[in-house]
């Protein structure tokens, strides 16, 4: 999905992971995947450099769908949608 | 022919079963170091891995043990030789080392304010987190033997158990990612 497709998404779940480092974010996604129902839409706030390339590898592994990423100036909005 | 044709098909079932138990989703990790950086990174691939949904099993052994040591804990009974031991080796994830640029405990000071700094999780915090993630902990009987130190004497951690090299070698064996650190 492009940017304006992914803003106007309406998240289930917010994980704010911004200010930790690997594997802060990971974890966080993990743990906050458990929270919502298949299907449902879940975005990852992160500040760390390395989880735009982790969550998408995860999302792969656990066969969830990465919607993609929005930039923001000192931060990323990931958006997965869960398996 | 039939019957040629049914035996090679069993024959073929019982590879593929044998190749289907072979390998399972997990990863076995070997930690023998005893210094903070490699401690570090043994728990942040094993949280990682959980995360990953991958069965964890941590193996630790040698200077490794001794980060598993809980500092409010201590046991009597012990020899001369286990005393002095459990006196020289770090008492628990807190006390350890780096492997470089420790100078007397000023880079491992400096190393653990930048961790802080960065929001990069303290070696104490990653071992609750494994624990609380399923990571499994075995510790191995021989090198808490040659080092004098007790059951009693780690920390309370969920999943630990006392174990052999077999242990770890059927494991690692049915492992995708075998590591030693």
């Amino acid at each position: 999905m492009n940017t304006d497709e992914l803003t106007t998404l309406t998240s289930n779940k917010i994980v704010d992971a911004r200010g930790t480092a690997c594997p802060g974010p990971l974890l966080a996604a993990k743990k906050a995947i458990g929270e919502i129902n298949s299907g449902e839409i879940m975005e990852i706030y992160s500040s760390d450099e390395g989880t735009k390339n982790d969550i998408p590898r995860w999302c792969q592994k656990m066969s969830h769908e990465f919607l993609g990423i929005v930039e923001e100036p000192s931060y990323s909005r990931l958006f997965l949608r869960k398996a | 022919m039939d019957l040629l044709l049914n035996e090679q098909l069993e024959e073929l079932k019982k590879r593929f079963d044998n190749l289907e138990k072979g390998t399972k989703d997990q990863i076995s990790v070997v930690v023998f170091s005893g210094d903070l950086d490699k401690l570090l990174a043994a728990m942040i691939i094993a949280t990682g891995a959980a995360a990953y949904d991958m069965k964890v099993k941590m193996f630790f052994t040698f200077w490794g043990t001794a980060a598993l040591r809980d500092p409010r804990k201590s046991v009597k009974g012990k020899d001369f030789m286990g005393t002095m031991f459990g006196w020289m080796l770090p008492r628990g994830s807190g006390k350890v080392k780096l492997s470089k640029m420790n100078m007397c405990g000023m880079g491992t000071a400096m190393i653990k304010g930048i961790m802080k700094k960065n929001n990069v999780a303290s070696l104490d915090e990653l071992i609750k987190i494994a624990g609380e993630m399923g990571v499994e902990i075995a510790l191995c009987e021989m090198s808490m033997n040659l080092m004098g130190f007790k059951r009693e004497e780690m920390i309370d951690y969920p999943h630990m158990t006392v174990c052999g090299v077999a242990t770890f070698l059927s494991d690692a064996a049915e492992s995708k990612v075998q590591l030693f650190i």
